[in-house]
């Protein structure tokens, strides 16, 4: 069981593909002013990317090599676009404020990455458990940015008022900035570096060094 | 590995490298993906239809409540809601009947209530447009308080839908608000955001001699017939323009404002 249960656990944090592999910013950026979208596009995403894991895992002994990428291209583009006519006939307002991004799940790089890295090698059972596994790492972190941005943005989670507003009599002022995309990309960081410092083992290595004058070594 | 059987059986133990199986499952896959895609799309439209057909009335009823003033006149006429008329647009004429429920794009296509428009007068690339149009209108003594004009016209990737608003004089603009359109998010989708439909009221359609001037342009407008363009975004401004202009020119409403002003509601 522990064989099995590590592809769902290692992708939430251990291997986050947000945080370990930076993967899926876009969206991230893009979706979590509000809790309630970033929890649509995470359900959207679990959707596309267990199903497209199944799919394509179940197939995968008789995918051409030389055309693989196209097929799961075009089962993963199917399925997005049934998610996001699912969301326009049943949760239409949220779709609405989705606007393009669920179309953009096609081109998530988490999505084509599970299906060409695992399912095409594993079984269907472990392949899904991976995909569930990365789509809920990806959740999680949406999760967090959106609760803060949401929170301190406007002092509500869910549309409920949590934070007495300053312009209601409260104290609260809301902070301005983290309703912009660029307080996506601090918060993001800061998770980044919270788990780099508790896991220093995912600390890339840099590329390049900096010499000190008198090291004469140039590249 | 068992003898495989059958035409199935034979095509899948082809090896992955043969073209026949590379064509073969690039054909299933597609032929999977379209049956999933439309299947989806069939079964889920009235639906999604319905949502957006409540999304425009609600469209409907904020511009009516964004318009100043205007709720006092509907009080005390005593209506609460606009009244929807049927107008034939060829003559101008409003026709007895119900409109609500009223479609303009399918009424448009179908061969017995919509008509080809010739190409020098399908300024905003319509292509066929209703015989019968539905308007909505607020009257008070007989005469028109404010006139809301339902129209349509291409854009730069989409049909634009928006609702116009016209005062008293049917020439200053009260209101404009864009229903549905689906152009590039961030550039020409700003056609649907407040601050921009709000440079609309106060705007003029057409000069003193009848011509209609009205235009959205490239920068700061100048004049009273033009409205400040969004830029990045001018083939959708353009797009608005060629709406307008093609509602209110003697194609679209023309006939109908024309009556209207002449002989009131009759």
């Amino acid at each position: 069981m522990r064989r099995l249960s590590h592809h769902l656990t290692d992708p939430l944090i251990r291997s986050n593909p947000v945080t370990l592999q930076i993967l899926g910013i876009c969206s991230a950026l893009a979706v979590t002013t509000a809790l309630a979208t970033a929890l649509t596009m995470a359900a959207a995403l679990i959707f596309v990317l267990c199903a497209s894991a199944a799919i394509i895992s179940a197939i995968r002994r008789h995918i051409p090599h030389a055309i693989r990428l196209i097929l799961q291209i075009t089962i993963i583009a199917t399925l997005v676009i049934v998610t996001d006519e699912v969301l326009r006939a049943y949760a239409f307002e949220i779709s609405q404020r989705l606007s393009i991004f669920v179309g953009l799940i096609v081109t998530n790089c988490i999505v084509l990455g599970r299906a060409e890295s695992f399912a095409m090698h594993h079984p269907v059972g472990p392949s899904v458990l991976d995909a569930l596994g990365n789509a809920l790492g990806y959740g999680l972190v949406l999760m967090i940015v959106a609760t803060i941005r949401e929170l301190f943005g406007t002092g509500r989670l869910l549309g409920v008022p949590m934070l007495p507003l300053a312009e209601q009599g409260g104290w609260f002022e809301p902070l301005r900035l983290m309703q912009l995309a660029p307080s996506a990309f601090f918060i993001i960081g800061l998770l980044v570096w919270a788990i780099r410092a508790v896991r220093p083992e995912q600390a890339e290595r840099p590329e390049h060094r900096l010499l000190s004058r008198r090291g004469e070594a140039r590249p | 590995m068992p003898e495989p059987h059958g035409i199935w059986g034979r095509f899948l133990a082809r090896p992955n490298e043969d073209p026949v199986k590379a064509l073969g499952m690039a054909g299933l896959v597609a032929l999977g993906a379209a049956l999933t895609v439309s299947t989806a799309a069939t079964l889920l439209e009235p639906r999604q239809a319905a949502n957006l057909e409540a999304a425009r009335a609600a469209r409907m009823q904020a511009m009516v409540d964004a318009l100043p003033g205007l709720r006092v006149v509907m009080e005390e006429a005593g209506v609460t809601e606009l009244q929807s008329r049927l107008v034939e647009l060829e003559s101008g004429r409003v026709l007895p009947g119900d409109a609500t429920g009223f479609e303009a794009e399918p009424t448009a296509r179908d061969a017995e209530t919509g008509i080809d428009l010739p190409p020098e007068a399908d300024i905003a690339g319509l292509g066929r447009r209703e015989r019968v149009a539905a308007v909505h209108l607020l009257e008070r003594d007989g005469a028109p308080v404010l006139v809301v004009l339902p129209m349509r016209g291409t854009g730069y990737q989409s049909t634009i839908h928006a609702l116009l608003a016209l005062e008293a004089d049917l020439d200053t603009v009260a209101a404009l608000t864009v229903t549905e359109q689906r152009e590039t998010p961030g550039l020409g989708a700003q056609i649907e955001r407040a601050d921009w439909q709000a440079l609309w009221p106060g705007r003029r359609i057409a000069d003193d001699s009848g011509t209609i001037r009205i235009e959205v342009v490239r920068g700061a407008a100048s004049t009273p017939y033009e409205v400040d363009g969004i830029s990045g975004a001018t083939r959708t401004g353009n797009g608005v323009t060629a709406m307008l202009r093609f509602w209110m020119g003697p194609w679209g409403y023309g006939p109908f404002l024309d009556r209207l002003a002449r002989e009131g509601m009759g």
